[in-house]
């Protein structure tokens, strides 16, 4: 028995060549795919392939040849570890390259004409050269702020009675409703707030406010879903403490419950945020463009960064190239808006969060 | 302050699903009763329609009466959120509000209920409290710092202090010490033995060693079978359940010959 029990502790022998023998050394793995990427770039390019199908084909190619090599020098399982490691290493850098590529080809483009001008000047008398984004800045700006301030709490309460009050069949019509709401097309928002402002300002209207409408009626049913979520997650046993202690019900819910998930909630209301900041569609129909500033959403037409970079690229004027350099700044400052945001979520989530410790 | 209960004829349900058929029995003030039984009996479910916090989850109800110092709990004209003001609850997982301090813990009931109270008064609450919780030396120079911080004894003791701040008449305790080591267990009981002076203790426990030490009379619940409600079996003095009971299935319970 004792001696069973030695066996099964001791580590296994190292015989020196029999376990190094199985297995490939580190450097092997590199140098499958440098031999293939030689390989395939001296054949191919002489040939005029393309440089995106000779990353291509190294990648497969390396992937086959690793996997054999593997598979005749280590055994099978590494084998199979090996060539799952490379699919999925592939799949990842497949993924990576629409990302990397948006973002250099926006940059690039865009960097030039991100200059103090651009922040400080409207489209007002501009033709051709120069000209800025200082009034789409502040309309988007506007326009967003109005959306969370319509969204956030309708979005907020909905979320409370789904998940504190609401039973039977309402509960369910909500969720269903709400479901139906996250598809919407956004161009559809937007007619629903033009034929909304319609009806009282006649046909041909177009104000921020109305923007505003049409981005909430996107915006609200994902902040309900994230909100939904988030306030599940308070656990139940902190609404039963404060219940036991006589506190009611509505109280529970505010001094508990939303205190608790106040960071997941924050983190929605920015994520929910940077999914409409970039809405076009909605707000050509409602907002429109103009090349002055206009701060006030209740009077007339304003710009928002979206709505200007399509109408820089689509109508640039004679010569377009000014324009269209405009366009890419501004799709640039819609990206880092957005990134932004979603920095500002992640901080959010990391200083609110309750402090659990152990 | 203490207060003696008594319940007639009480049956719980889950739905249509009874969970407890049929309990009559009187807690007496100033006193520890324990309630045994082994798991899916009913004796938590029992515990929480006392206070009526039975009723919050969906579906639930309670047929019967309870009264407490002969006020009927379950009457019309009842707030449950009153009647969970003077019956006061700790659970078996510690559960203090992790975006609290200590202080505002134990303050919770207070504040919370939107109580005025000058702040000279509401500390002496707080140190009163964490001393009759066994507390207070241990957290004395850290109250405002945040109560996840404490360890798993500290925090259930903190649930205590939180509970008896709001002076309730009787105080409800489901399985207070399981989660715990046996250094806090002990902390736990001295302080209900303790706190029995004060107020009524009503306590579920799976450990029997704990009933035999801590309660005057003890309750034992069982069922007869999967999918049929629980029953109290047998409430007597502690020394005669664990010595002499009268029941079989109780000393069949007891000395671990069940099932």
């Amino acid at each position: 028995m004792s001696q069973t029990t030695g066996t099964l502790l001791s580590p296994p022998p190292v015989t020196g060549g029999s376990r190094r023998k199985g297995r490939l050394p580190r450097w092997a793995a590199w140098a499958v795919f440098g031999t293939a990427l030689v390989l395939v770039a001296g054949i191919g390019l002489p040939a005029g392939l393309a440089l995106a199908l000779v990353v291509l084909f190294t990648g497969v190619l390396g992937t086959l040849a690793l996997y054999v090599l593997s598979r005749v020098t280590e055994n099978r399982r590494t084998a199979t570890d090996r060539l799952v490691t490379c699919v999925v290493v592939g799949a990842f850098a497949l993924a990576m390259v629409p990302l990397l590529s948006l973002v250099y080809e926006v940059v690039s483009r865009g960097i030039g004409r991100l200059d103090g001008e651009f922040f400080n000047s409207s489209l007002v008398g501009v033709i051709g050269e120069g000209g800025g984004a200082y009034h789409a800045i502040f309309g988007t700006l506007i326009i967003t702020g109005l959306t969370a301030l319509i969204s956030v709490p309708i979005g907020l309460l909905t979320a409370i009675y789904l998940v504190e009050y609401g039973s039977g069949r309402l509960k369910k019509v909500i969720t269903f409703l709400v479901d139906v709401m996250t598809g919407i097309p956004s161009i559809v928002a937007g007619l629903f707030a033009y034929a909304l402002f319609a009806i009282f300002f006649g046909p041909g209207v177009r104000l921020g406010i109305a923007g505003a409408v049409a981005l909430s009626v996107l915006m609200t049913p994902v902040f309900v879903r994230s909100a939904e979520e988030v306030l599940k997650l308070v656990p139940n046993e902190l609404r039963e403490a404060a219940y036991a202690l006589g506190v009611p019900k509505w109280r529970t819910v505010v001094k508990i419950v939303l205190p608790t998930a106040v960071a997941g909630l924050g983190t929605g209301v920015t994520l929910a945020v940077a999914r409409v900041i970039g809405e076009t569609a909605p707000l050509l129909v409602t907002v429109g463009i103009t090349n002055a500033t206009n701060l006030n959403p209740f009077d007339g037409r304003m710009a928002t960064l979206p709505v200007y970079a399509f109408y820089q690229l689509t109508q640039p004027g004679v010569p377009p190239e000014f324009a269209i350099d405009r366009a890419w700044t501004a799709a640039l400052l819609l990206i880092a808006l957005v990134m932004a945001l979603n920095v500002v979520a992640r901080l959010i989530s990391r200083f609110f969060a309750p402090t659990t410790g152990r | 302050m203490a207060k003696r209960i008594d319940i007639s004829d009480l049956n719980i349900y889950y739905g249509d699903f009874r969970a407890v058929a049929d309990v009559t029995v009187s807690i007496e003030p100033r006193s520890v009763t324990a309630l045994i039984g082994p798991s899916g009996c009913g004796k938590s479910t029992f515990l929480r329609s006392i206070n009526r916090m039975h009723e919050v989850l969906p579906g639930a109800r309670v047929e019967g009466k309870v009264s407490m110092d002969g006020q009927d709990l379950y009457g019309p004209d009842v707030d449950p959120v009153d009647v969970r003001r003077q019956i006061g609850m700790v659970f078996q997982r510690p559960n203090p509000f992790p975006t609290m301090s200590i202080y505002d813990n134990v303050a919770a009931g207070i504040r919370l209920n939107a109580r005025k109270m000058k702040k000279s008064d509401l500390d002496a609450l707080v140190e009163r409290s964490l001393q009759g919780a066994n507390l207070w030396r241990e957290v004395r120079d850290r109250l405002n710092r945040p109560a996840s911080g404490l360890s798993g004894g500290q925090q259930q003791r903190l649930c205590i202090a939180r509970a008896i701040a709001v002076e309730p008449d009787v105080l409800l305790m489901d399985e207070p010490a399981s989660a715990l080591d046996p250094i806090s267990t002990l902390a736990i009981e001295d302080l209900m033995t303790e706190m029995k002076e004060r107020f009524t203790i009503v306590i579920v426990t799976h450990n029997m060693q704990q009933a035999a030490r801590v309660s005057e009379q003890t309750g034992f619940f069982n069922l007869s079978a999967a999918g049929q409600p629980g029953r109290l079996i047998e409430f007597n003095s502690t020394e005669k359940i664990f010595s002499n009971p009268d029941e079989k299935a109780t000393e069949d319970y007891i000395s671990g010959r069940f099932g």
